[in-house]
């Protein structure tokens, strides 16, 4: 593929996909934000070994997620992504920031950690909180991923019109962020076909996958074929909901389709079966919650927090996640997971 | 019967014009001039409510005799860095409503009276006026080592300029939590809901407490602050009873008190949804109001 470096300077593609593993990003959600540094360093080792490109290191709600309403950190993201920086041979490490949640003096701390890239994350229509941040890390010399989030909340061409936004702010990468896992194929395929088409002449665009309808690998075939070119995954898919797109899963579908990932298939089994799966507090699944999520477009992220206000306040998760539905809440919202548990125990006090 | 207070408001846009409304139902206040620095719609209301209102910008006004006594500022921080020394220089009081931030931060339950007589106060953020005084109503009764807020709000009620500078407002409110509210350690986040009909802006605000604190005294401080502040925002609720949540290991062995705030707007000019909004110019309104008593020597 020929490549020629215009405004925002776009990264010279390796392989013919470029695989970000966000099983210590995404993944953190699943482990409550309970990562220790020795897991951290494990997995870079073994990702980084299977030749994975991009590896993201932060709190599930990225930098500055550490908090009551999204859950403490156990071990400060700044020392996990400096461990991550030490392990790398070869890899890039990447951090997450939600603007309104995370800031430039974040950022600036995790570039001193030794983070190379930022993906910059907001709400699918409000791209326009994050030119602040890309212009920050462009100055800071680092690489730069947008991702819109909960893509399915938003119609193909806005979708499009929100990646030239932060394109022309200094994005590398806008990313269709399938937080709910909601995105059937022909919704996907047309929200690919429609940034490909805005944007794919200046900037590689992107595709992050949930597993709640099982659609995460599938949909990123699709994505290859409509011209994406960076594609996220997690080990054991590792992830909020019911998990990311395996990674390895992802790396054994590519190699038979013959298209180049540069990753090591059996690298990434042996890194999925032994070095991920013993820490697991639980391995991310499709039950009726997280199916939940995806059938009525929620934040995947909202699943553990769902399931300990419905033990609190005695109603079924999966009724409190489709009232967050109804609600449109969005992603970074989870305070409103209480109050919509707290309306359920109250209503159904009144109707009994 | 005293006499009222003469103020300007500069910068005529959505919120110099809701903070109109609020400010003509005062008779501590009398708004005698709206300025901006072009001709536009929010000039032209002001006129036709018979206000003398100039697009020659704040030369106009301090050539206007009387002088206001107290001038409200709804236009950009950079405008308002301009005007202040200005303002101060003629000796008129500034609430300032934009985030240049140069004078102590007031929110008026909590701290306005120690800063009745200040030359400029500043109004911190929507969500510090929206949250902070369930902060104070917690740290008064018991010791706060780390206070958080999230302050949602409909994407159609942020402007420009929030979005433009969004970590302003997480690191402004994060100080003004933990400086104004009381707590040893604040942190914001704030959250955009593009979500059709808009909704209505919705705070949540967590407080560490200690595990033997009295979470009686607690919930009867909270009720006792919210209806102080339903004094001059009538839609500010709380959602539910402040909930109770037991001491845990990762919080230092703390417990924690979640209070979960609805804001809805009084809908003058700005839209009821668009709360966030609507607390900024009633908090600046019962500040410029309860200045004037002061200069009237008026207890409030």
């Amino acid at each position: 593929m020929s490549e020629r470096i215009i405004s925002t300077g776009r990264p010279e593609l390796r392989h013919d996909v470029r695989i970000t593993d966000t099983t210590l990003r995404d993944g953190s959600h699943a482990m409550a934000h309970q990562f220790t540094e020795q897991q951290v360093r494990d997995t870079v080792r073994a990702l980084d070994q299977a030749g994975v490109e991009v590896i993201e290191v932060t709190h599930g709600d990225g930098l500055g997620g550490s908090s009551f309403n999204y859950g403490f950190s156990h071990t400060d993201e700044m020392t996990l992504i400096a461990a991550a920086r030490e392990e790398a041979r070869q890899a890039k490490i990447a951090v997450l920031l939600v603007p309104g949640i995370g800031t430039v003096e974040d950022l600036k701390r995790a570039r001193d950690a030794g983070a190379d890239m930022v993906r910059v994350a907001t709400h699918c229509t409000e791209a326009d909180v994050s030119p602040q941040h890309f212009a920050a890390a462009r100055e800071l010399g680092m690489e730069t991923v947008g991702f819109l989030m909960m893509a399915h909340r938003t119609p193909p061409e806005n979708l499009a019109k929100q990646a030239r936004i932060m394109v022309d702010a200094g994005c590398q990468a806008p990313y269709v962020t399938d937080s709910a896992g909601a995105l059937l194929m022909h919704e996907a395929k047309a929200r690919f076909e429609a940034l490909v088409a805005e944007v794919g002449d200046e900037a590689w665009v992107g595709y992050h996958g949930h597993q709640n309808m099982s659609m995460g690998v599938a949909n990123s075939v699709l994505a290859y074929e409509a011209g994406v070119r960076y594609i996220d995954g997690s080990l054991c898919a590792l992830g909020a909901g019911s998990g990311n797109s395996p990674t390895e899963v992802l790396a054994a579908v590519f190699d038979r389709l013959n298209i180049d990932t540069g990753l090591d298939v059996l690298g990434l089994l042996t890194a999925a079966e032994e070095v991920v799966r013993p820490y697991l507090h639980r391995w991310p699944k499709m039950d009726r919650n997280a199916i939940v999520q995806g059938w009525a477009g929620v934040y995947s992220s909202f699943l553990l927090h769902a399931e300990r206000a419905a033990e609190r306040y005695k109603v079924p998760a999966h009724e409190i996640l489709a009232r967050c539905g109804e609600l449109g809440l969005v992603g970074g919202q989870e305070d409103m997971i209480i109050d919509v548990a707290i309306q359920l125990a109250a209503e159904r006090e009144q109707g009994s | 019967m005293t006499m009222s207070t003469v103020a300007a408001i500069v910068g005529p846009g959505n919120i110099g014009t809701d903070l109109l409304a609020k400010l003509q139902r005062s008779s501590a206040i009398e708004v005698a001039y709206m300025v901006g620095v072009v001709e536009s719609d929010g000039l032209a209301r002001a006129r036709e409510q018979g206000i003398a209102a100039s697009a020659e910008g704040v030369d106009w006004l301090l050539r206007q005799d009387p002088l206001p006594e107290i001038v409200f500022e709804a236009t950009s921080a950079k405008a308002h860095q301009a005007n202040a020394p200005r303002y101060a220089e003629a000796g008129i009081q500034a609430v300032d409503l934009t985030p240049a931030h140069l004078g102590p931060m007031v929110c008026p339950p909590v701290n306005l009276r120690d800063h009745i007589a200040a030359p400029n106060v500043s109004m911190i953020t929507c969500g510090g006026q929206a949250t902070i005084p369930m902060v104070h109503a917690v740290s008064r009764v018991t010791p706060v080592p780390y206070a958080e807020i999230v302050a949602s709000v409909s994407s159609r009620s942020a402007g420009p300029g929030t979005r433009a500078n969004i970590d302003e407002f997480t690191h402004t409110t994060g100080q003004a939590v933990a400086e104004v509210g009381g707590a040893e350690r604040g942190k914001a986040i704030i959250i955009l809901n593009p979500v059709e009909p808009p909704m209505i802006m919705r705070d949540t605000v967590f407080c560490m407490i200690g595990p033997d604190a009295d979470h009686g005294a607690i919930t009867r401080s909270i009720h006792e602050m919210v209806a102080e502040v339903q004094q001059y925002v009538p839609g500010y609720t709380l959602r539910a009873e402040p909930q109770f949540d037991d001491p845990q290991p990762s919080w230092g062995g703390n417990g924690r008190v979640a209070v979960f705030l609805e804001v809805k707007g009084n809908g003058d000019y700005l839209p009821e949804y668009a709360g966030n909004l609507d607390i900024m110019t009633a908090a600046a309104a019962r500040v410029g109001e309860l200045m004037a008593h002061a200069k009237q020597g008026v207890t409030a």
